[in-house]
């Protein structure tokens, strides 16, 4: 066999999400080894999570999780098809197809088989599973002869099986032997609502039902026979009756196994045998199968570590989950059956609307135990949190659930728990963070230069500062308000410096107001400060260095130098020429390209130079900017609206378009993000927003505030029924207000929760005109209107600025430490590894 | 016994004075050494600066693109990647002690800029 005897040989067997998984991270790690990889399935991993997207139209290979490329270049062995016969656990071998393969680690990854239940004629040729792309095949071709199918199991998996039979054309059914839906995670009455919401759909519910026999039917092939005495007939029948652990191999071979199977590991995967690891769903932990794919992953990465030497434990995994089936939220969190001794329970169950929502908290109510959602998951993150951490429940907990009319308690930075992760680059959590201020640091800059927080990618900015004065605060420390060492106001003053005193550079505010040289936390806020209240192009040659570089080449900075370009798609509309425009430019300049949350396409890998000749291609096709580099209005993501939709009552795309034209490249203290639904149902996610419109039957409903990220929040309920012309005065007023008297990377739901009397406040100056504000903020954003430009057509009319794209001030040539290599049939930025080992390449230019 | 070989730069003639940009950067290959060159403008006064494009701890040659600034009066160059502050003039790192960029020797004469590489 190949490999050397210093290598360390590896043998895995199994290649599904979680053998594969733990492919890519043994490959990762310094450790030399030589990978054999024994797979019983005709192709390497592919994604099991999403299969029944078969059926809407993926294929194979965009269900592919690797190719054998990709394992070539890793210099990883594979054999497909492969069955395994035995192990010598003395000589340390392993027979697949009848050959030899020696290791001196093996790790079992042999996943799990649907359960089958024992009933007499299940084995007929129309009696399918639901697990591999050839049971889908199987399916697919059973489907085309027949005309009713029947799913039995009402579990997650079940359901999601009977989505594909409906998305397949059948007469769905599903049968149940519990009296509910999804029995695992949700209490009745969650069941029953997702049972009626199911229904609507088209899907025959049958629970309580235990079949029998299989017979041959009269007006179907089948005829199910219920214990009861009814019966059904189908030509299809798939069961989706739970899973088994793959454990055949471990039992011949007197590995540990429990009593209902499963592969016995301890908390570093480690099975009875010490040379033999299982992960997966093949794998029992202290009497657990985990069949989810993120404990999967989590013993893939516990076992690659282990093996490399390194430190790592499997703890168990929390099973909560949210997804989404045939289109209906359904969340569950912990103990969901409220099964804890003195659980108690509130509800919430609002039949018109069709949501139902259960907290259940511990018999001291001082924390949340579990958790079921149906309906609407919009609090299942908040929960999760809450379940998580241990977060010490509000006074009213009920409010975690009831729909918000008012003020929905947030979390604040007293409220995180000491363990609380802040920064997760970093691994920091908040204790840290105290203990070090208790160790004397004295300001926001001494705690990140002693716990490394907030270095890594910066997300956790905002929430450092927030913990880090508070507990300042806590200690008696007078927090300087001041924006840095530069200037001894905050963002609000400085804005209204500016616009008082008619400032129109940094310069001369750094004169009157400021010393030094100014900074990189300054300069760009004076510059969107600038931005905001003049809104001049923001590559004018006195605005130029207050900008990061990404305002500055007017593109996302990647890790490795390069650049991203996200041309706007308003709304999320475009036509077929233009895809096919953005198709040819990402071709034409080999760009890695990625649809995003905001529904633009992004294309990666653009070099600084190439920067101007890419805009130009994109500009001549009427492409413009879409700001995605700036701190700034990025998109306005819509539903398809009443144009298309069955359900939609009001032209949700039109909104988005007309609302993102609107704002478009408005500069403001954060990114802003806008959606537009067309109906309640709310499919463009608008209360996940900053700005979010819902359509009604009499108007738009507007909300405020909300955010996704490493936050999350959801909006606040502003206004109801508006018409268009109040909602974009509305919209105009807040957004105004934020800019003005938001602080520096302060998000709007922050800023709002910041302001005295919060939502309540915010809409007595919008609404009121509470503080005769109104037409003064309107003018001002007519005036930022009015003044619009795309940057990159600016920057492209002028010659001086073209050159500031240059790589070489002295020279042609390009950066020769950009490199890269392929992977899913895209580019990638190459690894260090990969660039010394002269894998990688240079991009050539197509001209 | 050491034998200390004195390596001595040698001045180049890398650009016109007007290619620099005022308060940010330009970078120059050099030797095939990608050298940021920065004009800061200090006590009224315009200063030139040159260290390597190579941001030690991003690992990617972007220096010259970072935003100029001062820390308790030195002037120093945050890296556009992770934000770390390097002095001009020393090219220590202000938040990692183990972290440094070369510094190089730069002058402006009759409207040119001279690099000592």
């Amino acid at each position: 066999m190949t490999g050397s005897t210093s290598q360390l040989r590896i043998v895995v067997v199994g290649n599904g999400m979680v053998g594969h998984h733990f492919v890519e991270q043994m490959v990762q790690q310094s450790v030399a080894c030589d990978i054999t990889v024994l797979s019983s399935e005709g192709r390497l991993a592919y994604d099991r999570v999403h299969l029944s997207s078969y059926f809407t139209g993926s294929s194979a290979e965009d269900l592919a999780l690797t190719t054998e490329q990709t394992y070539q270049d890793w210099g990883v062995n594979f054999v497909t098809n492969a069955m395994v016969s035995n192990i010598d656990r003395e000589g340390k071998t392993v027979s697949a197809n009848g050959v030899t393969y020696p290791y001196d680690v093996l790790v079992l990854a042999t996943g799990s088989y649907p359960f089958v239940p024992p009933i007499p004629g299940n084995d007929q040729d129309h009696c399918l599973v639901y697990r591999t792309i050839e049971d889908l095949e199987a399916i697919e071709s059973s489907a085309r002869q027949s005309k009713v199918g029947v799913v039995v199991g009402g579990g997650l998996l079940g359901l999601e099986a009977a989505n594909a039979l409906k998305q397949a054309g059948l007469e769905t059914h599903v049968v149940e032997f519990a009296p509910q839906l999804m029995a695992v995670q949700l209490d009745p009455a969650g069941g029953d609502l997702l049972r009626g919401k199911i229904e609507d759909l088209g899907v025959q519910v049958h629970t309580q039902k235990a079949t029998q026999s299989i017979e041959a039917g009269e007006s179907c092939r089948y005829r199910m026979v219920f214990a009861d005495g009814t019966f059904l007939e189908t030509d299809l029948i798939l069961f989706s009756a739970g899973i088994r652990p793959s454990d055949a191999l471990a039992r011949q071979h007197e590995l540990a196994v429990g009593e209902r199977g499963g592969i016995v590991v301890d908390n570093h995967c480690v099975t009875s045998d010490p040379s033999i690891y299982a992960i997966g769903e093949c794998a029992l932990w202290e009497n657990r199968i985990f069949g989810l794919v993120a404990p999967g992953y989590t013993m893939a990465r516990v076992a690659a570590t282990t093996i490399s030497g390194g430190d790592l434990a499997f703890t168990g995994a929390d099973m909560s989950t949210k997804l989404k089936l045939m289109g209906v939220e359904v969340g569950s969190i912990g103990d969901a059956h409220g099964r804890t001794p003195g659980a108690l329970a509130f509800t919430y169950h609002n039949q018109a609307k069709g949501i139902y929502k259960k907290l259940v908290v511990d018999a001291a109510q001082k924390k949340v135990i579990g958790a079921v959602l149906v309906g609407d998951t919009s609090d299942y993150d908040t929960l999760l949190q809450y379940s998580l951490n241990d977060i010490a429940l509000p006074e009213y907990p009920e409010s975690l659930i009831l729909p918000s009319a008012g003020e929905a308690p947030s979390l604040g930075a007293d409220a995180l728990p000491d363990t609380a992760t802040i920064c997760s680059c970093h691994n920091v959590a908040k204790i840290d963070i105290v203990g070090a201020i208790d160790a004397g640091c004295c300001s926001l800059g001494d705690v990140k230069s002693s716990t490394k927080a907030s270095t890594g990618c910066g997300g956790c900015a905002a929430l450092l500062k927030n913990v880090v004065d508070r507990e300042l605060e806590k200690r008696g420390v007078e927090v300087s308000k001041a924006l840095c060492e530069h200037f001894n106001h905050t963002r609000q003053e400085l804005y209204h410096i500016v616009k008082v005193e008619g400032i129109r550079s940094f310069d001369e505010l750094l004169e009157g107001h400021g010393e030094g040289l100014g900074c990189d936390i300054c300069k760009p806020v004076v510059g969107s400060i600038l931005a905001s209240v003049w809104n001049d192009y923001v590559l004018d040659p006195k605005h130029l260095p207050l900008q990061d570089t990404n305002d500055t080449y007017l593109g996302n900075m990647q890790k490795d130098g390069t650049y991203s370009i996200v041309p706007r798609i308003a709304g999320g509309e475009i036509t077929p020429q233009k895809l096919i425009v953005l198709g040819q430019v990402a071709e034409k300049y080999n760009l890695y390209t990625k649809i995003t949350g905001g529904q633009r396409i992004d294309l990666f890998g653009a070099r600084v130079d190439q920067l101007p000749d890419i805009w130009q291609e994109l500009v001549d096709a009427g492409f413009e900017t879409g700001h995605a580099y700036a701190k700034a209005v990025r998109t306005v993501k819509s539903c398809v609206g009443s144009t298309w939709c069955r359900y939609g009552v009001q032209d949700s795309v039109g909104k988005a378009i007309d609302i993102e034209n609107r704002y478009k490249g408005l500069r403001a203290p954060h990114k802003l993000k806008f959606a537009v639904s067309g109906c309640t149902r709310e499919c463009a996610e608008a209360q996940s927003k900053d700005i979010g419109v819902i359509a009604t039957e009499n108007g738009w409903n507007l909300y405020v505030c909300g955010n996704g990220g490493m936050k999350p929040r959801h909006a606040d309920l502003f206004a109801t029924d508006l018409d268009s012309e109040t909602l974009i005065r509305y919209i105009d007023r807040i957004l105004m207000f934020y800019v003005k008297t938001a602080d520096r990377l302060q998000r709007t739901s922050v800023w709002m929760d910041n302001l005295e009397g919060g939502l309540e406040y915010l809409k007595s100056v919008v609404i009121d005109d509470a503080l005769g504000l109104g037409a003064e903020l309107e003018a001002q954003m007519q005036h930022v209107v009015d003044a619009y430009q795309c940057e990159w057509k600016t920057t492209l009319e002028s010659e001086q600025s073209r050159k500031r794209f240059r790589q070489f001030v002295n020279t042609q040539g390009t950066d020769s430490n950009i490199q890269f290599v392929t992977e899913r049939e895209q580019i990638r930025p190459a690894t260090e590894a990969e660039k010394r080992s002269g894998e990688a390449r240079i991009p050539v230019e197509i001209v | 016994m050491q034998v200390k070989v004195d390596y001595v730069p040698e001045w180049h003639d890398v650009c016109a004075e007007s290619d620099l940009v005022p308060n940010s950067g330009v970078c120059a290959l050099i030797e095939e050494q990608q050298i940021a060159l920065f004009a800061v403008k200090l006590e009224g006064e315009q200063k030139v600066f040159a260290i390597s494009n190579w941001d030690p701890i991003g690992k990617a040659n972007v220096m010259y693109r970072g935003i100029l600034g001062s820390v308790k009066g030195d002037p120093v160059v945050a890296s556009p990647l992770y934000k770390e502050h390097y002095s001009l003039t020393s090219g220590q790192c202000v938040e990692r002690e183990d972290a440094s960029v070369m510094v190089f020797d730069i002058k402006l004469e009759n409207g040119r800029v001279w690099v000592a590489v």
